[in-house]
């Protein structure tokens, strides 16, 4: 669409950039969080940080669906492999260090783990082959969530389960907001994830935590729309909930998706990697459903896993208490080409998104 | 993974359809979690169709952003 070219506008960039300059001396120290591995690949990548003034500060929270998968649940997904039965997951899985091993070198080590681009692939591939049992690896936040849903709603072959590893996102916001010297100011709430649950369930950080929220887009015009508007609440005092994405989020979100969410999976407590656990956070398949589920359909559940390994600080990088460079094995020890933690790994992790967009003094 | 790509609907059947990513990259999507028509520009998130774009909402978004720029500075 040629609109996106309008949102990527650098005439425009420069304009919202001198309005959150003049903002700022009113606004105060304003330090603003995002829960988005896709909001800070366009903070990092159109070097949004460079047009803010000093006491305008965005930081990555948790936004990372993959990094946050625990090894206890990459372990699962490896036990199944192990088993003889055909493991299917999105490409970033693959790479993701169990306490063990990851899915990739469980693969190399004989196992059958395929890379698959949507749900639905898993599903032909698993009519395409009845002698085989498969299972689909369901990682992501509510954007990814409901085409689960679709496909385990669907009357799926009988050979096919689903090992279910997904998240939602507001309950980790609400953690942010626990950890004492974050000092978060202002939210901004991914987009896609909201194309879905829409305004409501952020309607809590305005009303109880005094908290500006907005809802933001992709494009760099979008994020700095968004920064300049927390800013201007700050400015004035106020905390208001505000949609900065409305061609995309509807106040209601998408409920075609939200009823198939529901009729598909529970909401229950869930463990995060390098967080530990948050209440209402993660989803299961319903009890309609249970023939699909992997773990019960296998006998397989793992309890604790090693989640970070020695020297690894990505479960201060995904709470936004460190920057990646501040990880003393960044582009050292830790590279995008020889990941230790999950933030490396995946294409929305933090470490990853900086490693691959900033640039690197010789 | 926010990661959502638009695209131009160009034939409907059922629950999947043909959509444009531009240049004329047509691929295949399931658009059961959407109303959409024929022309009408979807979000595509992994293979799926999440939402309608709403042109007619993002030039009005773009017009209300550059009044809002254009206005007596702070």
């Amino acid at each position: 669409m040629t609109e996106n070219l309008k949102f990527r506008n650098p005439e425009m960039a420069q304009n919202i950039a001198a309005k959150i300059k003049g903002l700022a001396p009113k606004a105060g120290k304003t330090k603003i969080c995002h829960v988005c591995g896709t909001h800070e690949w366009t903070i990092t990548h159109y070097g949004l940080r460079s047009l803010l003034p000093e006491d305008v500060e965005v930081i990555a929270g948790p936004g990372c669906p993959v990094c946050i998968v625990p090894a206890a649940e990459i372990d699962e997904a490896v036990q199944l492999a192990q088993m003889g039965i055909v493991v299917t997951c999105f490409g970033d899985v693959l790479r993701v260090p169990g306490s063990k091993m990851s899915l990739l070198e469980a693969k190399a080590a004989g196992a059958d783990v395929r890379i698959v681009y949507a749900v639905s692939d898993a599903v032909e591939m698993a009519k395409h082959e009845p002698q085989k049992q498969f299972v689909f690896f369901a990682v992501g936040f509510e954007t990814t969530a409901p085409s689960t849903a679709v496909e385990a709603l669907g009357n799926p072959p009988k050979n096919l389960s689903f090992l279910v590893s997904h998240r939602l996102i507001p309950p980790a916001m609400e953690l942010l907001l626990g950890v004492g010297d974050l000092q978060i100011d202002g939210f901004i709430a991914p987009g896609h994830v909201s194309a879905i649950i829409g305004l409501k369930p952020y309607e809590l950080f305005p009303r109880v935590y005094r908290m500006p929220t907005v809802v933001a887009g992709f494009e760099p015009i979008d994020v700095l729309m968004a920064i300049y508007m927390i800013v201007k609440q700050q400015s004035e005092g106020t905390a208001k909930l505000e949609n900065e994405y409305p061609r995309v989020v509807k106040p209601e979100g998408n409920p075609k998706a939200l009823e198939m969410m529901n009729k598909a999976f529970t909401v229950t407590g869930g463990n995060w990697r390098g967080i530990g656990r948050l209440p209402d956070s993660a989803l299961q398949l319903r009890e309609s459903l249970t023939d699909y589920d992997a773990r019960l359909k296998y006998g397989v559940h793992v309890e604790q896993g090693k989640d970070i390994l020695l020297g690894c600080e990505c479960h201060l990088v995904i709470i936004g208490k460190i920057k990646p460079d501040q990880c003393p094995m960044f582009l050292k020890a830790c590279t995008p080409e020889k990941p230790v933690g999950a933030c490396m790994v995946s294409s929305e992790g933090t470490c990853r998104v900086w490693a691959k967009n900033v640039a690197i003094q010789a | 993974m926010c990661l959502a790509i638009p695209a131009k609907v160009m034939n409907i059947d059922g629950s999947k359809a043909n959509v444009d990513f531009g240049q004329g990259v047509l691929r295949e999507v399931n658009v059961t979690l959407v109303d959409a028509k024929v022309g009408d520009y979807v979000l595509v998130h992994a293979g799926y169709a999440i939402q309608v774009i709403e042109e007619k909402e993002a030039l009005e978004t773009l017009s209300l952003w550059n009044s809002i720029l254009e206005a007596t500075p702070e």
